[in-house]
């Protein structure tokens, strides 16, 4: 009885580990060695574009409406002190310190995270990765190694965007809506955002996010079972691991950066 | 698609994302005015700094001329010794200029006030690194406060 329960605890922990140690092994071999900027750069610009570029209306999207419902619920608040003049920090630091870089981390996971997991599951299941290797071509080097560099140059650019126009949509709603004075919203801003401790600190938080989510991404799917139900288990897997282990580490890095 | 209308296109990302760095750099953190600027240290000390912060704002008459650096101790007084930073642009104050603690509004930051003094002939120019002799302290609300009741008791 309680040994069985033991066993299975045993048996859970040694395949998390082991998960662990092959999503390791996946990247050293994608990324260390010589790099071939002449065959990589073209894959490289091909993910940039399916990862990145077709991920930026999104990412507006969301970014416009979570800065416009920051500033009218911050106005409610705001104006019962008649404070509505700080509306612009308000929304800019929460933008910068946390909303810009987790809400483009957990849109990243939901749009291009399940899509590599799924599209690289898929390939492990038809056999095209065994398929390179019998051609000699390595499957972590060409596969892995572009879509790895294009999710994480292309992040921290989606939560810079996500910012920028979550700031405008803050404006249109509190100053063309609400009334709030423009000047003082911009200026207000100005002296409380310093380019460094919020603005910096935001990117770097985006790029510790980008390989946290795109390693699991492409993990998942390098590991997944090459069935059809295994890689629907594996696209899970990779949003709801890649979007609570988002959660947890800006806890660590706000805890880091801003807690001091 | 073509590889050159991907690459149009991620090219077109990318400077999308560096023009939005760009105005959350300019337009938001403002970091033009309090970048890298020229400018020269000058210290002063104060009996009590209330809650004058590291990077608060000096000013001359509501103009920002300069940041304070940092803000220490004093080993052997024990009083606290701040450091400003003030814009290079800004190098004329005689050392007969004071400098006072005040509070924007009446709950807002704190910052340093700083007043410029006459010149004449035996009067120098304060440089890098030297101290503002006239300072006044912040004023913190509880011993106003205590103060006031007890003249009253009196």
């Amino acid at each position: 009885m309680i040994t069985d329960k033991l066993q299975t605890l045993g048996r859970s922990t040694i395949d998390n580990i082991a998960g662990f140690g092959r999503s390791g092994l996946m990247l050293f071999g994608a990324l260390v060695g010589k790099p071939d900027f002449r065959k990589g750069f073209p894959l490289l610009i091909r993910q940039l574009y399916v990862i990145g570029v077709l991920s930026l209306l999104i990412i507006v999207v969301s970014g416009l409406f979570i800065g416009m419902v920051l500033a009218l619920q911050g106005y409610t608040v705001l104006v019962k002190f008649g404070a509505e003049g700080m509306l612009g920090p308000l929304v800019a630091l929460s933008l910068l310190r946390e909303l810009g870089p987790v809400v483009t981390a957990l849109l990243f996971a939901g749009r291009a995270g399940s899509a590599l997991t799924a599209e690289i599951g898929l390939m492990k299941a038809t056999e095209q990765l065994s398929g390179m290797e019998m051609m000699a071509v390595d499957p972590l080097r060409r596969i892995i190694a572009p879509r790895f560099w294009a999710g994480v140059i292309s992040m921290p650019l989606l939560a810079l965007v996500f910012n920028a126009v979550g700031i405008l949509g803050g404006h249109l709603i509190g100053v063309d809506w609400l009334g709030v004075d423009g000047g003082s919203y911009w200026s207000t801003m100005q002296a409380n955002v310093d380019l460094y401790q919020d603005v910096l600190n935001g990117v770097i938080k985006s790029f510790v996010f980008a390989i946290i989510v795109v390693w699991i991404a492409l993990h998942k799917g390098y590991d997944a079972v090459p069935t059809s139900e295994g890689i629907s288990q594996a696209t899970t897997q990779t949003v709801v691991t890649a979007s609570l282990t988002v959660l947890g580490f800006d806890f660590i890095l706000t805890a880091l950066m801003f807690g001091g | 698609m073509t590889t050159r209308k991907i690459e149009i296109l991620v090219g077109a990302f990318i400077v999308v994302a560096v023009a939005a760095f760009l105005m959350l750099a300019l337009k938001v953190a403002n970091a033009g005015v309090s970048g890298s600027g020229e400018s020269y240290v000058l210290y002063a000390k104060f009996e009590n700094i209330g809650g004058l912060k590291v990077r608060s704002p000096i000013k001359v008459g509501g103009v920002v001329v300069g940041r304070v650096a940092s803000i220490d101790l004093d080993t052997v007084y024990y009083t606290p010794v701040v450091k400003m930073e003030i814009n290079e642009q800004y190098s004329n104050f005689p050392e007969t200029s004071s400098v006072a603690i005040l509070t924007s509004g009446l709950l807002g930051e704190q910052y340093l006030g700083l007043q410029p003094g006459f010149i004449d002939e035996t009067v120098q120019i304060l440089a890098d690194g030297d101290s503002i002799q006239d300072t006044r302290s912040a004023i913190v609300l509880e011993e106003l406060i205590g103060q006031f009741l007890f003249n009253r008791g009196n």
